[in-house]
């Protein structure tokens, strides 16, 4: 999804973005767009065109103007700062041959 | 949008396609790599909304309600492929309106294959058998092309349309074994598809204009030739358990390469129908526009409809 | 076949009848949709009705006894055998006269088909359960539509009611009970469709008329469907329909 599309309205419709849980117990998943009028029809439209073959049991959708999204050009200061805490995983432990299980 | 500052979002856009990492929307890119992403998603999404109406020239008159269903649902498949590709499209900034417009007005192409008629039932079986078959060619190596939504599109439209030509392959085994005026038909429908069918790979590799630079951008992954050449070795076999005759007399096995050698294209028919003059361009353009236009008061009712809740909910508020 | 069986064969063919010829009517948008997600969606209902309409004829040909399959029934008879209710066979027209067509027809299937599910004949039943859950959907659709072509634009709304004038003639017919259908009634098999109306009549009107719609279906309705007295338009269809199993009889396809 893509933060170009927000001011897009294509034949008056707006973009929807769609969010399928494809089995209980998983995410939701985005899945793909569409136009659509309102949000109940953009549901109504996500199982038609999204779910033909019986795909999810779950649907969101999302009017894709109400997405905030990180903005790339800030991607370094955003992200990388996450990307030196290897403490917060569970490799970064050395653990005794013998000891199993954990 | 590309200047002397992108010089640093150049290499990190080059690292990463080397590095086969996928591009994402929200990523710089070079603004032909998007143009060039856009010609052929765009391209590609065209062809299968245009490409419902040679299969549903037939939705009203397929011979059984088994058959009629098997079809409905396929072209209605293509549709939602349409769909998927457009919205994979619009991720780079450019809306369904302004695709539509370059398709009807004749900027944006479809592929040409579609220009051909439906003249018998035996031609619903022989598209989804090779011109479906083609496609999944392609499409498959393109499950890896370097555009992330692209990717993810296409993973989904190859997963859906295994069916496709199974259910064309049948049709034909069907009409393969059947009167000998169904087999007639088979083989008709077989020869006129074959070649069209072989043209949608593209021009070859030495003529294409698009090729090189789609290639080094990892959008397209496998060559038109090689693509082409993969198609035929899968496809010859086929044909031998249909029982039909070959639709190319040059049809044969080339021991020392591993794979059938076959006739030339012809490729001034390739280059004619593209430029607009195949049977049913004109045809099918019409077709689309009709229903474009009219569908325009729905669209606009829709339109004004919702201005007027808008407005209903801004007097309460 | 005894009596029960012949009247139940009717009433079955009867009902398959019915949605193959919507299904046809409804397939005819697909790649003529006003856009992709409403082409797409229209599929889905087409494809809803074909499968209503074999699951009837399958079940029709069982009872029958004689071996013949579901094409053999929908591809081999005419007109005047075709037993479809009138306002099935309709041509599509534009989109407002699709839509409220659809929407007539999905208040009456979602009426009809949940008394159905308690008919008597338990694969009336199942098919009529699994219907259901079908028209309660379309109709879902349906309904916003028509309240958004009503009020939309001078355009949508002298659409909508060119539509409600000429299908206002041809919804009479789904309220009346044929002769094999009471029969099959007294063996609770068939549903009560007098029983219907008013339930049908009073949703619509509540709805259209907040829609700011009117319809007024008190006036003489035509009838003949189930009769195989049937508008002009029909001919037409199953010519196209049936024109290859006709030309080459016999075949497997």
């Amino acid at each position: 999804m893509s933060e170009q599309k927000e001011n897009i309205n294509q034949e008056h419709l707006a973009v929807y973005e769609v969010f399928v849980r494809s089995n209980r117990g998983l995410d939701h998943k985005h899945v793909g767009s569409l136009h659509a009028e309102s949000p109940e029809h953009a549901l109504m439209y996500a199982r038609d065109c999204y779910l033909r073959r019986s795909e999810g049991v779950s649907v969101w959708v999302v009017k894709a103007s109400d997405i905030t999204a990180s903005q790339e050009d800030d991607i370094a200061n955003f992200v990388d700062p996450m990307d030196d805490k290897p403490y917060r995983h569970a490799t970064h432990y050395v653990l005794p041959d013998n000891v199993s299980n954990m | 949008m590309q200047s002397v500052d992108n010089a640093a979002e150049q290499i990190e856009f080059d690292r990463r396609i080397v590095e086969e990492q996928k591009i994402e929307p929200s990523d710089w890119m070079p603004e032909d790599y998007r143009k060039n992403l856009i010609r052929q998603m765009s391209q590609h999404a065209h062809s299968e909304v245009i490409g419902m109406q040679p299969e549903g020239n037939w939705i009203t008159r397929a011979p059984s309600l088994r058959r009629k269903a098997v079809l409905l649902s396929k072209v209605q498949d293509e549709a939602g492929h349409g769909l998927y590709l457009y919205s994979a499209t619009e991720s780079l900034g450019v809306s369904r309106s302004e695709l539509i417009e370059a398709l009807q007005t004749g900027v944006a192409k479809y592929a040409s294959i579609f220009n051909y008629p439906t003249l018998t039932w035996a031609d619903v079986g022989a598209i989804g058998w090779l011109v479906d078959g083609a496609a999944i060619v392609n499409q498959i190596s393109l499950q890896r092309t370097s555009y992330g939504p692209y990717a993810r599109a296409m993973i989904r439209i190859c997963k859906e349309e295994s069916f496709h030509q199974r259910q064309g392959y049948e049709i034909m085994y069907e009409l393969a074994h059947g009167s000998p005026e169904q087999k007639a038909m088979a083989q008709d429908a077989m020869n006129r598809n074959w070649w069209p069918a072989l043209m949608m790979f593209g021009p070859h590799d030495s003529d294409s204009a698009h090729s090189g630079r789609s290639m080094q951008w990892k959008i397209k992954r496998v060559s038109n030739d090689d693509l082409r050449q993969k198609f035929i070795d899968q496809t010859v076999p086929q044909i031998e358990v249909l029982g039909l005759e070959m639709p190319d007399p040059e049809i044969k096995w080339n021991e020392e390469k591993g794979q059938y050698d076959s006739g030339e294209i012809n490729w001034e028919e390739f280059y004619q129908v593209i430029n607009g003059s195949g049977p049913c361009n004109y045809q099918r353009l019409k077709h689309h526009k009709k229903a474009h236009q009219d569908g325009e008061w729905v669209r606009e009712a829709v339109r004004a409809y919702s201005e007027k809740q808008q407005t209903k909910k801004e007097n309460v508020a | 076949m005894n009596t029960k069986n012949k009247n139940l064969y009717r009433f079955l063919v009867g009902l398959a009848d019915d949605s193959v010829i919507l299904s046809h009517r409804l397939s005819e948008w697909c790649s003529n949709g006003p856009y992709l997600e409403e082409d797409i969606a229209l599929s889905n209902v087409a494809l809803d009705y074909i499968g209503r309409a074999r699951m009837f004829y399958q079940y029709a040909v069982e009872i029958e006894g004689k071996g013949r399959t579901e094409d053999d029934i929908a591809y081999f008879r005419n007109e005047r055998e075709y037993t479809n209710l009138l306002v099935h066979e309709l041509p599509i027209n534009d989109f407002a006269f699709t839509m409220v067509r659809q929407y007539f027809l999905d208040v009456f299937y979602c009426l009809y088909l949940e008394k159905l599910t308690a008919s008597s004949d338990s694969t009336v039943a199942a098919i009529a359960s699994k219907a259901i859950k079908e028209s309660r959907y379309h109709l879902k659709r349906s309904e916003p539509w028509i309240e958004q072509l009503s009020q939309g634009t001078e355009e949508s709304k002298r659409r909508v009611q060119l539509a409600l004038d000429e299908l206002v003639n041809f919804v009479g017919e789904l309220f009346v009970m044929d002769d094999w259908e009471k029969e099959l009634l007294s063996s609770a098999i068939a549903v009560d469709r007098t029983e219907l109306q008013s339930e049908w009549d009073h949703q619509v009107q509540t709805f259209l008329s907040t829609s700011g719609m009117s319809f007024d279906d008190s006036q003489v309705q035509i009838r003949g469907g189930r009769n195989g007295i049937h508008t002009e338009h029909l001919g037409h269809l199953l010519s196209e329909m049936q024109f290859l199993q006709r030309s080459n009889p016999g075949l497997n396809w």
